[in-house]
């Protein structure tokens, strides 16, 4: 079946060509490569979160079996650089030093201290115990707010402030003259908890040196070998060219592997210095510390709109939580956030200011969705309160409010300029599968009946900006590098074809989908085709997968270069049918003289003529290969419409999904199958967020939930079946029409469900549940509603109706993700 | 997630894996399936000399019958357990309880004897052994004893096993004839129970006659919700069962953590209690 060429490869559900080695573990993991005489390398990580280290002695490690070689952070110093932060947001931010072991402080529990290299990982385990430290405690910071004031103990004392930038943004008309002449405003605080990214590979990396080259090969288990290798040579002072990274098959990134890490650093310096291959492979609780997490956000929104429910603009403060340092993109997550806001609504006011604060925690960054997540769940919640104030439905807010299918292109109040949608053709099939009437009249009846168990309803109608990014947008926004991306395409003579491409899948499917594409372009069988990425000696030009950037930049290139290498394979065929190219015909996968179909060359063996060059038209070059840099034009925009049902147990809190229906508009499918997997992947993360996972702290700054006992992913069990479908309004700045969607599903979900979840339990009072919402929140909210427990006031504040039994939360401090031993949330 | 380096013995026999444990003192640490120790060791939370592997003692597997009484081997896999007919008709709730006990994987290799001699009162299947009046043999130098499973559990994560004993069989008075469920409140499907509630019941024409009922993580040990098993005794529907419910927490000292408070501990145990009574009577 695979190896006859079909019209149409575009479109088709193909099983994924690199699923059996994936699934099976067949394959070069990086932990998985063993090279002759390989070391050991382990982390000794700071137990506190915020001290001084006032001795690091790593001598006795030494003395222990197996030990080859132990350094301290001073020993260390000379040989390694800060830490790359690439998008230092404004001019003024502040630019922490970050020594990949710290030196003389140690800044979250977590922060590596020393490292111990041995000839096997138990040696070098066991020998961590070995290594002295004292630490002299200082007061860790962990409350946003409390962060930001004048005599706050600093978690950077040389910088003097904990407030790392604000950005601000400001577009329309002021926010203050739209307010004045708004009939209705609400003010709402969001809490974005902190995640932990949970990639099913940890990370690892192994460093191998090539004594008689003076090169380096690094394998690691990272989304960026491109952007890896850059900075490795900066932060070394290696010269790039000496250095090779490959990242083999990576299991799993959701930007937790978007970052230049330490231990990739560490391994390469230990590695130069003995002169011999090195690995490290973190473990599960190890990762919890010193991956970086995601999210962490105090968000304020306010609304102001008219009493028909349109929207006149939109205000939102952020404080985010940067963690300890700034990591490759740290401060820019919050940014990329910052023009999604506005959603997919029309308004004439838009201001945006974000701080960004340094605490005593893990370093946040990238986490599937990055920013979006957020701004999502912010508009789509309030939306949401906004329909409730006017007693309206939710989905006739949104319709008041939404850019209309002919409006398409329309220029936000961003500053985007969206290309192209469809919001009520999704809309409409998400209500019709969803049978959205049906169960309003099932709520109102057990509303009426005062059933222990409730129903809620919630509604998302989202956008996001994918296929980062144009270049010079990304310079405006102080981004260190560029958005293009690389595809190459190669002929060979046996008529093989390799695509090599700057992408970098980690379980995306793009070997599956990249052959696909260029399968299609250039008509010949899909299994002839091979995808070649993820080492800089191979495919040497890239920026990499994030973003759900891929296809449509990367895909996008293919699709140009294959375009490219079928205008020169034309001119050859031309040349040897003896026609001119006018009049020549491509389809399926061969080139015909027009009216004379049995004169034919397919470009496979127009691959071989090249290749023997033997009779090429004059004065062209002997190769039909081609190769596209691209820099889109625009950011592409996928939307949908995603439902969700839940039932509420009042009594005891639990949440259950009943029904979850989403209708994707992801612009042309290239594979039906990858889309739906990515679309549930995607859900079960976002929903993991509205019910199930936090990072909580104590404290002081200690990680609680460290291990996955406490940190709860969920599995298949704990979630729905999904009814998703699509609705397809091509992408109008790429050829394809493409848009992404890696990151669509966990960007939509997290509203519809706690808006679901808050929609089941308005009617006993309760007018907002902190995520997770979890059994014992909801129980919280509930208990807190029906003893009349009022509404914290900077929480809740609107110009409507005196706003009455607000849900049990915790004191509302500016605290994310703390963990309060003394249970005082029963209180409330 | 680097174990600590221990020594390791895979005894034979019950009297050698005896003999191995006396050497060993304070020092030798029991592996049945591993689904406990392993992680401990894995994290450096224990450290024990010597791990005595007592996975290939063929006498310490298995389910037969014992007049009245069902008798399981220690190192019974759950399951084995789940899917063995005797269990399923003479035991059913130790049966169901068992079926809810993490994911398939872990139930492949988790034991009845490992789990119970954990003692973890956030484990289902200690609650389900109070509650099922079980009794737990256990060998050492000598010879073997009878503990009753309500002398079993000292503390968190403390039996009444010596160093050097092995628990060797569970032995189970038949329940044929009450009817029960398991009632397990969990966040997500593979994480510990917040509050579980075992309950076995025996009804006398039309009124519960006898009830039993264990709760699981409700203390540093499981529990027996002794003052609503009385409340239950006579209760003859749904709103008896309610009232009788409203006792379950009665002496109970749960645990702070981060998925729940005692308050709300307390208060699941009596919703959890009345729905786990009402499940078993066909009242609900």
């Amino acid at each position: 079946m695979t190896d006859q060429a079909v019209e149409h490869e575009i479109g088709r559900s193909r099983l994924r060509k690199e699923d059996a080695r994936l699934i099976t573990g067949q394959t070069n993991w990086t932990d998985n490569i063993q090279v002759a005489g390989l070391l050991h390398l382990a982390v000794l990580r700071s137990p506190m979160a915020h001290a001084r280290l006032t001795r690091v002695d790593v001598s006795p490690a030494l003395e222990r079996p197996g030990v080859v070689a132990a350094f301290s952070g001073a020993d260390l110093a000379g040989g390694l650089g800060s830490l790359p932060c690439a998008w230092p947001v404004t001019e003024d931010i502040v630019l922490p030093d970050h020594p990949p072991v710290a030196v003389d402080e140690v800044r979250y529990a977590g922060d590596p201290v020393a490292v111990v290299v041995a000839r096997d990982r138990y040696a070098a385990a066991d020998a961590l115990e070995a290594v002295e430290v004292d630490y002299d405690p200082l007061p860790p910071v962990l409350d946003l707010e409390a962060a930001l004031a004048e005599d706050a103990p600093l978690v950077h004392a040389d910088k003097g402030t904990n407030r790392c930038y604000t950005w601000p943004l400001a577009t329309g008309e002021s926010f203050d003259a739209v307010r004045e002449r708004a009939e209705v405003t609400l003010k709402r605080r969001y809490h974005q908890q902190r995640l932990i990214p949970n990639a099913m590979e940890p990370r690892a990396v192994v460093v191998t040196p090539l004594a008689s080259s003076g090169e380096y090969t690094v394998h690691s288990a990272t989304q960026i070998p491109h952007i890896l290798r850059i900075m490795l040579a900066t932060v070394t002072g290696i010269p790039e060219q000496k250095l090779r990274v490959i990242a083999p098959d990576v299991g799993g990134g959701f930007g937790s592997k978007l970052q230049v890490y330490g231990e990739e650093a560490l391994a390469l310096a230990v590695a130069r210095r003995l002169g011999r291959p090195v690995k490290w492979t973190e473990s599960r609780s190890e990762g919890y510390l010193a991956t970086h997490h995601g999210r962490g956000m105090i968000q304020d929104v306010e609304i102001a709109a008219t009493r028909e429910g349109r929207l006149l603009g939109l205000k939102v403060d952020l404080l985010a939580d940067m963690g300890a340092y700034l990591m490759l993109v740290t401060p820019g997550i919050p940014i990329l956030g910052a023009f999604m806001y506005p959603g997919i609504y029309k308004m004439d006011a838009y201001e945006f200011n974000c701080t960004g604060v340094f605490t005593t925690r893990t370093p946040t960054d990238a986490y599937r969705g990055a920013g979006r997540p957020e701004a999502t769940f912010a508009i789509e919640r309030i939306m949401d309160e906004l329909a409730v104030e006017l007693g309206l439905d939710p989905v006739e807010v949104r319709r008041r409010n939404w850019i209309r299918h002919e409006e398409f292109p329309y220029a936000t109040i961003a500053g985007l300029t969206y290309d192209s949608g469809n919001y009520e053709a999704a809309t409409e099939k998400a209500l019709a599968l969803f049978g959205y009437d049906d169960l309003r009249a099932e709520q109102r009846k057990r509303n009426e009946r005062g059933d222990t168990v409730r129903l809620g309803i919630g509604v998302s109608t989202f956008t996001e900006m994918c296929g980062l990014a144009p270049s010079r947008v990304l310079r405006d926004l102080r981004y260190g590098a560029g958005g293009w991306e690389a595809a190459s395409i190669r002929m060979l003579p046996t008529g093989k074809v390799e695509v090599v491409t700057g992408t970098s899948p980690h379980g995306q499917g793009h070997e599956t989908c990249w052959s696909q594409i260029a399968a299609d372009v250039l008509g010949v069988p899909f299994d002839d085709v091979e995808v070649v990425h993820g080492d800089t000696k191979s495919s040497p030009m890239g920026m990499d997968t994030y973003g759900s950037r891929s296809l449509a930049v990367g895909g996008e290139a293919v699709h140009r270069a294959a375009v490219k290498v079928v205008d020169k394979a034309r001119k050859v065929a031309a040349h040897l049918l003896e026609a001119s190219e006018q009049d020549l015909e491509f389809s399926g996968g061969a080139f015909s003289v027009k009216g004379s179909p049995e004169a034919r060359r397919t470009i496979q063996e127009i691959a071989f003529e090249t290749f023997t060059s033997h009779d090429l038209p004059d004065g062209m070059e002997p190769s039909i290969n081609a190769e596209t840099v691209l820099d889109p034009e625009n950011f592409s925009f996928p939307h949908g419409t995603h439902l969700c049902a839940v039932e509420v147990d009042t009594e005891t809190g639990k949440v259950r999904i009943r029904a979850y229906v989403c209708v994707d508009d992801v612009g042309t499918v290239v594979n039906p199958m990858i889309v739906e997997g990515q679309v549930h992947g995607g859900l079960a993360q976002g929903i993991a967020q509205a019910l199930f996972e936090e990072a909580v702290y104590d404290d002081q700054g200690n990680l609680v939930s460290g291990t996955m006992a406490d940190y709860l992913v969920p599995s298949a069990a704990d979630l729905p079946d999904f009814v998703t479908d699509r609705t397809e309004t091509p992408a109008v700045d790429n050829a394809m029409g493409v848009k992404g969607v890696g990151e669509a599903g966990t960007i939509a979900s997290t509203p519809a469900v706690v808006n679901a979840v808050v929609d089941a339990l308005r009617p006993l009072g309760v007018r907002d549940v902190r995520m997770p919402c979890s059994p014992h929140r909801v129980w919280q909210a509930v208990q807190a509603a029906r003893s009349g427990g009022g509404v914290p006031a900077e929480d809740v504040e609107g110009t409507g109706p005196a706003q009455s039994g607000q849900s049990g939360q915790a004191a509302q401090s500016g605290d994310v993700g703390q963990y309060d031993p003394s249970g005082k949330e029963d209180q409330a | 997630m680097i174990p600590p380096a221990f020594e390791y013995a895979r005894p034979g026999s019950v009297d050698e894996a005896v003999r191995v444990l006396a050497g060993a003192g304070e020092d030798g640490k029991v592996l049945a399936g591993g689904q406990s120790l392993l992680p401990l060791l894995r994290m450096r939370l224990a450290f024990p000399e010597l791990v005595v592997d007592v996975g290939r003692i063929g006498e310490l597997r298995g389910v037969r019958e014992d007049g009245d009484t069902l008798v399981i081997g220690a190192m019974t896999t759950h399951h084995e357990v789940v899917r063995d007919p005797l269990v399923r008709r003479h035991a059913g709730l130790l049966a169901e309880a068992t079926a809810t006990v993490a994911d398939p994987a872990v139930r492949h290799r988790g034991t009845l004897g490992g789990s119970l001699a954990h003692a973890d009162p956030a484990g289902d299947l200690p609650a389900v052994a109070l509650a099922l009046d079980a009794e737990l043999v256990v060998a050492g130098p000598g010879g073997r004893r009878t503990v009753p499973a309500r002398e079993f559990f000292v503390d968190y994560l403390q039996s009444a096993l010596a160093p050097d004993e092995l628990l060797v069989e569970v032995r189970i008075p038949k329940t044929d004839g009450w009817s029960f469920h398991y009632e397990k409140f969990h966040p997500v499907a593979q994480s510990w129970a917040i509050v579980g509630v075992a309950a076995l019941v025996r009804r006398d024409d039309g009124h519960i006659a006898e009830a039993r009922v264990g709760l699981t993580n409700m203390g540093s040990t499981p529990l027996r919700a002794t003052a609503a098993e009385e409340a239950l005794s006579g209760a003859d529907g749904p709103e008896a069962v309610a009232r009788a419910a409203e006792a379950a927490a009665e002496g109970a000292r749960p645990s702070q953590d981060l998925a729940a408070s005692p308050e709300y501990r307390r208060h699941l145990a009596r919703v959890l209690t009345r729905r786990a009574v009402l499940t078993a009577t066909g009242w609900g």
